[in-house]
């Protein structure tokens, strides 16, 4: 049998249609959009002017804080705007925008990386580099890289786990980046292990990734500190505290971290782009996007320059079809749909689904029938239906100390529950309330 | 682009193709078996019985819905439908036909619309329905045309007493289970249901048939009948164990009454069951052990219905008590060596 989490999950339709198809590489856009808030935190500070001129890589916002991360130019060109433009999040955003120059040769060349193995930094500055580079987590959650990796003195770490699961039905950015760059990440999990002295690694990849399983075996074969596990299909296996449990059979405490077990978790995309900064000082300004959906004329895998619109991409695979009802970003259990395209790529962007005619309305929500579907299914040990039914009638005491603030919103309720009920829609409205509630208390 | 505009909601935007109404169309479809072998065994009767029970419960649905509580009808979501099938399987199929009609009223009317409706329902509403006829109708509610296949197969149907009822009044008669024995059934007889009894509680054979099917659609877990059943075995076996001659041998206990029926169609009613596995499991001992004392002890011979309702009464209190297990709750934070 092979490992996954015992409680909970679902199995949504794959339809990974992209995963035979190799990353391509977008056309830089004429103009990069480039929000300064890409990650969880605090928003990067504007360092550049109207009219400045950038080069490739170039900071033109910096680390707001600590929760925060440096943004860096993707293009080379001149700033003609600050901007509020609606992002991913449907909110108005501060960017930057930046027009390529496009008689900057710099733009187009398409460097060819060689694979560098030989680590030479300090651990220190391998962290350091991270910081500066830009580096936040890839793999959706976008939480700055450092701040996952700045452990305290004296915490007991004995893995590094490498979250390849991609258990989001349609996506295959990382499948395809472990096919294309296995080497490359191998180095990067050196990097890290060496960054954080854990000398044990594994590589967490679900069974519907054959051939990346089978590259990673070949890798590590006389390996003694990293090793790949097959795992199980089951969603939300990629979830950290769901791919520690499978992978080490530890349980993450109650409102604890992966570190509380002594476990640091990273996503393949956000190893390959730890191994770019510190092998070849590349900041992370580009990543890899599937632009996905059923209907789409030539759907694909693409290294796509954060700040692109995507509009760009979608008229790369052949434009909006016929009956386009719904777009996400991201996949479609834990993506957001947005308005329209004209919304920039950001450092979180996995995915761009489009979804046509009646997949992209929900059922009309029908009584509870009381049927446990979405207790059985929650990964949590949450019972949704009740932690529903108390945000509905505003029991945010209750809900709160039904353990709703737990709930990862992996939407396995909502996706299962027969009765078609909204069930993660209220539990997401009532942990803010009650996380508001929580702030004011203290 | 389309004219359509486009959508804009949270999260998960795909959804698992399980409907409640499929879900009611499946028991549908596992009552079918034992309602062939009702026909079969009771004739027309027994068709009649189903069909009237079926048309006033889905009356009365859409007239208190339309006309009393002026809210949306709902008589297409399988719930009303399924509760008329059940009821009429829990009735003796020559029982007046007013008689049926009052049991869907009340079944319908008191014990779900009143409660609010789908899903809010305490009790079973099919066994609230027989219970309330059982109570109000004893003699007629325990008539049983008893079914004998004479040796051309032919099948008569006469009236009688049930399996159960033989042996609770022998047993009061202090005869022992050796005298009682040749007045029963063969077991084969329960198992293909030519036996006396409700409508559709009979053919132990084609009632498991539909409920592996429900197993195997995953309308229902192993969990409560499995648990109803294995109950059922023990207490019965130890008492059977000591003094054979006065306890029935679990097996006519499993075979007769309604044990299967409620066991798989009945306790597992999604509604008024437990929503945790260990909630389940607790309800299904509780259904058991209750069945026995009153099949033993009681003055009825069967229990089943009534450990239902029993246990139904207790569901909010297991659901409390018997939460699903927190992912990481109890956990401190150490490192497990592997
Ligand atoms: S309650 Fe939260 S964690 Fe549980 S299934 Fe629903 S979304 Fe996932
Ligand atoms: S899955 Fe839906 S119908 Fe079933 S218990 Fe949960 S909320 Fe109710």
């Amino acid at each position: 049998m092979l490992k996954t989490f015992p409680k909970g999950g679902v199995h949504p339709p794959e339809n990974k249609l992209t995963s035979a198809k190799s990353i391509k590489r977008m056309a830089v856009p004429k103009v990069v959009y480039v929000p300064i808030s890409q990650h969880i935190g605090i928003p990067a500070e504007i360092i550049v002017n109207v009219k400045d001129a950038v080069e490739i890589g170039q900071v033109i916002a910096k680390s707001g804080g600590f929760v925060s991360s440096n943004i860096h130019s993707p293009v080379a060109g001149t700033v003609t705007k600050l901007d509020l433009i609606i992002d991913t999040s449907g909110y108005k955003k501060q960017c930057i925008v930046i027009r390529t120059d496009v008689k900057n040769e710099a733009n187009f060349q398409e460097i060819e990386y060689p694979l560098v193995k030989d680590i030479i930094l300090e651990p220190k500055a391998i962290l350091q580099k991270i910081n500066d580079y830009g580096i936040v987590g890839l793999g959706g959650a976008t939480f700055p890289a450092h701040v996952k990796l700045n452990v305290k003195e004296g915490t007991v770490l004995d893995h590094l786990i490498i979250n390849g699961v991609e258990c989001e039905p349609y996506l295959t950015a990382d499948h395809r980046l472990m096919l294309e760059k296995a080497e490359e990440i191998m180095v990067g999990v050196e990097i890290l292990m060496h960054a954080l002295n854990i000398n044990k690694a594994i590589i967490g990849i679900e069974n519907n990734k054959k051939d990346a399983i089978d590259i990673f075996k070949k890798l590590t074969q006389n390996n003694q500190k990293i090793k790949v596990a097959a795992l199980q299909v089951k969603y939300p296996q990629g979830g950290e505290k769901q791919l520690v449990r499978a992978l080490l059979n530890r349980e993450v405490p109650k409102n604890g971290l992966p570190l509380d077990v002594g476990v640091i978790v990273h996503n393949v995309g956000t190893i390959f782009a730890i191994y770019q900064a510190i092998q070849h000082n590349v900041p992370l300004t580009e990543r890899v996007v599937t632009v996905t959906g059923k209907k789409l004329e030539n759907p694909a895998n693409y290294w796509v320059k954060i700040g692109t619109p995507i509009t760009d991409l979608v008229n790369e695979v052949g434009g909006l079809p016929e009956g386009t009802r719904k777009i996400v970003n991201g996949g479609p259990m834990m993506g957001k749909a947005i308005k329209n395209t004209d919304v920039p790529v950001t450092k979180g962007t996995s995915g761009i689904l489009v979804i046509a005619d009646d997949e992209a309305s929900r059922g009309e929500p029908k009584n509870c029938i009381r049927c446990s579907e979405c207790v059985f299914v929650c990964p949590m040990g949450l019972e949704p239906h009740l932690l529903m039914n108390l945000s509905e009638k505003g029991l945010y005491e209750r809900a709160s100390a039904e353990d709703i603030m737990t709930c990862i919103e992996c939407g396995s309720c909502s996706y299962v529950c027969p009765s078609h009920r909204p069930l993660l829609d209220y539990i997401r409205f009532g942990k803010q309330i009650v996380k508001k509630l929580n702030t004011a208390k203290n | 682009m389309s004219e359509q505009p486009i959508i804009v909601s949270a999260s998960p935007h795909v959804h698992s193709d399980r409907t409640s109404k499929k879900i009611m169309y499946d028991v549908v479809i596992a009552l079918i078996p034992a309602f062939l072998v009702s026909v079969y065994v009771f004739g027309a009767s027994a068709f009649i019985v189903t069909s009237v029970a079926i048309a006033s419960c889905l009356l009365f649905e859409y007239g208190i819905q339309k006309y009393l509580f002026k809210t949306a009808v709902t008589i297409t979501d399988g719930s009303a439908l399924l509760t008329g099938i059940l009821l009429a399987f829990n009735l003796p199929s020559n029982l007046p036909i007013w008689m049926v009609i009052v049991g869907s009223l009340v079944a319908i009317g008191i014990a779900k619309l009143s409660f609010g409706g789908l899903g809010f329902n305490i009790f079973n509403p099919a066994l609230v329905g027989r219970v309330f006829l059982l109570v109000s109708f004893p003699v007629q509610m325990t008539m049983w045309p008893t079914a004998i296949v004479n040796n051309t197969n032919v099948v008569d149907a006469v009236t009688g007493a049930t399996s159960l009822g033989l042996i609770k009044e022998g047993l009061l008669f202090g005869k022992t289970m050796t005298e009682i024995s040749p007045q029963l059934p063969s077991t084969t007889q329960m198992l293909f249901g030519f036996t006396g009894g409700s409508l559709g509680e009979m053919s132990a054979l084609a009632l498991l048939l539909g409920g592996l099917y429900l197993l195997y659609r995953k309308v229902i877990s192993w969990h409560i009948p499995v648990t109803v059943l294995a109950t059922m075995v023990v207490m019965t076996g130890i008492f059977w164990f000591i003094d054979p001659e006065h306890y029935a041998s679990p097996l006519i206990h499993i075979l007769s009454g309604g044990a299967i029926l409620g066991a798989f169609f009945m306790a597992t009613d999604l509604v008024t069951s437990p929503m945790t596995k260990k909630g389940m499991v607790i309800f299904a001992i509780g259904i058991g052990v209750i069945t026995v004392v009153i099949r033993l002890f009681g003055a009825y011979p069967e229990g089943v219905s009534f450990a239902i309702l029993i246990m139904n009464a207790f569901v909010p209190l297991i659901n409390t008590y018997f939460k699903p297990r927190r992912f990481g709750a109890k956990i401190k934070a150490k490192i497990v060596s592997l």
